[in-house]
């Protein structure tokens, strides 16, 4: 669907060269939802515009199916944009159009008529629960509400891809997850690939099913979340993890298993209740976790005793309270 | 004061009327285009073109460093070309707008800057033409501090207009000079002065009602 190969982009300012983005490829497949994950400044942004050409490559190819971006016309990349929606951190909504007018705004650049533009985003509205704000101004909105008409205004032209850049950054845990589930529906409901740039791994955790790591530039590794979040391969992603884990998690040879929390209860009492129940000494490696109204979501990263009959304990009593857990590759 | 006074003053009002309003809208007419070519050939904006940029950012200030008097003579031969006179209110039009445009492209590229680059990304990313940008989304984003802009060039212009009662303008500043500068009649000064600082009044408090009726980005 989406095909980067050895993207660079250099940005040159007075005596000083910026290489943003290094050397990048990346294969987006259709109807996937990719995560692009790195700390501030890792070129994240700059990458995913390079994919609608916001950016212009320094050097480098840019395909979008069988078409390169990169060597198209003004008309040919104003229809490809056509077929590429995305959304910001800032929303970017126009200000002085209320929420149907906004959602009719690409409609228009397509040449749709009136009526059917209005059909279409009533529809659109439906979609992202906004019914009652159909005739509100974005100031009089919140920022999760800007942020379901941005979504809106995106798909109004029924694109194939969403590119979505930090789109929950500016959002509380709640609202995040709500947005993020939206994001979801949408590419189950209408198969449009979307790629999600974010510097949180829960953002990443709660949709993708491939992730690319980034920094300084570079994908430092990339593949199945489940596989790099479990077995992360460079420091990027062992940082952005656990943040608070320490070098000494890194050894090879232990067995770990990962717990993904997601919303079951808190995790103080699900850990405490293992340690006395099973009487067995478990080490946190670390952990990145964070209670949403008395729930838990995240994951923990868990060293496990050497004995396998311990280890079959464990995983029996986690089997039992319904947690959901992976083992590291690393013990077998 | 008599009724003759009376119709002399009425006459004024509508003189400095006609020529505030046809100069300013005819400025707007000049300074809108200009000014938003400035803005989108800067270097960061949807066109970039460093000569153009400069070109006219030049010429802006030039005209609106040459005091307004100076230029009201000198662009005489240009007036006496257009209009065919270089007294009356129609003849003060000319120099009116010369001084007014540049000083509107500043107004009007100000107000544009104040569009947040997002939005214009945004617009970008669904595929917008350069021209779509400008009339979709700048000027209409644009549109609450345009008029914003507008009141104050207004009374810019209202003030230059009584200015060119010196050389032969007509309206409230040609009888201001006529009756209290050279007649000592300072009653007249005194109210044509009221009339101009009423006139100004006016249009602010209607100009604000309105910006806060089609402003929506609220407080
Ligand atoms: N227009 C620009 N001109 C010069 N340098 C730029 C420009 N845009 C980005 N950069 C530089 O490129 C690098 C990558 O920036 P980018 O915005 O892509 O990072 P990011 O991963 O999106 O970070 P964040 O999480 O903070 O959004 C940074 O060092 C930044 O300073
Ligand atoms: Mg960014």
């Amino acid at each position: 669907m989406i095909r980067l190969e050895h993207i660079t982009k250099e940005f040159s300012s007075k005596n000083k060269k910026v290489t943003a983005v290094d050397d990048v490829s990346i294969h987006i497949q259709k109807g996937e939802i990719y995560g692009i994950i790195g700390f501030s400044g890792a070129g994240k942004s700059t990458l995913v515009r390079c994919i609608n050409l916001l950016e212009m490559p320094t050097s480098g190819r840019v395909y979008f199916g069988d078409q390169e971006l990169t060597s198209a016309g003004e008309q040919e990349l104003r229809l490809a944009r056509q077929k590429m929606g995305m959304i910001f951190q800032q929303f970017n909504l126009l200000e002085q159009r209320n929420v149907l007018k906004n959602i009719c705004y690409p409609l228009e650049l397509a040449g749709i008529s009136k009526k059917d533009r209005i059909k279409r985003a009533k529809e659109l509205i439906r979609l992202v629960d906004m019914e009652e704000k159909e005739k509100a101004y974005p100031s009089q909105l919140s920022g999760g509400q800007k942020q379901r008409v941005a979504i809106a205004r995106a798909l109004a032209t029924n694109p194939e891809v969403l590119l979505c850049d930090e789109a929950t950054s500016a959002l509380d845990p709640i609202t995040t997850r709500a947005i993020l589930a939206l994001l979801k529906r949408i590419n189950e409901m209408f198969g449009v690939t979307v790629v999600i740039i974010s510097h949180e791994m829960r953002v990443v955790e709660q949709v993708c099913g491939r992730v690319a790591v980034m920094s300084r530039g570079a994908v430092e590794e990339a593949g199945e979340v489940k596989e790099v979040f479990l077995n992360p391969k460079s420091e990027t992603a062992r940082r952005l993890i656990l943040p608070d884990k320490d070098e000494a998690g890194s050894d090879a040879g232990r067995h770990s298993i990962r717990i993904a929390f997601d919303g079951q209860s808190s995790f103080e009492p699900v850990f405490a209740s293992l340690v006395l129940e099973s009487g067995i000494k478990l080490n946190i490696l670390g952990a990145n976790t964070e209670n949403i109204g008395g729930r838990a979501f995240g994951q923990m990263l868990i060293e496990m005793p050497k004995e396998q009959e311990k280890q079959e304990t464990v995983k029996k009593m986690l089997r039992d309270r319904g947690i959901h857990f992976e083992e590291g590759r690393d013990g077998r | 004061m008599n009724l003759q006074m009376m119709g002399l003053l009425a006459d004024g009002i509508k003189e400095t009327l006609y020529m505030t309003l046809v100069s300013t809208l005819i400025a707007y007419v000049i300074g809108i285009p200009l000014g938003v070519v400035c803005f989108i050939t800067d270097k960061n904006g949807i066109c970039p073109s460093r000569v153009v940029h400069l070109g006219i950012g030049i010429l802006i200030n030039f005209v609106r460093s040459v005091p307004f008097l100076i230029l009201l003579v000198a662009i005489i031969p240009l007036t006496r070309l257009i209009v065919g006179t270089t007294i009356g209110s129609t003849a003060t039009i000319v120099p009116l707008v010369a001084a007014a445009a540049p000083y509107v492209a500043r107004m009007v590229e100000s107000s544009l800057k104040e569009v947040g680059t997002g939005v214009i990304e945004a617009a970008e990313s669904m595929g917008s033409s350069r021209l779509q940008i400008i009339y979709k989304v700048l000027l209409p984003e644009a549109k609450p501090s345009l008029l914003v802009g507008g009141l104050i060039s207004m009374a810019t212009i209202l003030g230059y207009s009584a200015m060119a009662g010196f050389v032969g303008g007509g309206g409230l500043g040609a009888i201001a000079i006529n009756y209290g500068y050279y007649r000592y009649q300072t009653d007249i000064m005194f109210v044509t002065v009221v009339f101009l600082v009423l006139i100004v009044q006016f249009f602010q408090e209607a100009g604000i009602w309105l910006v806060n009726r089609i402003d929506k980005r609220g407080a």
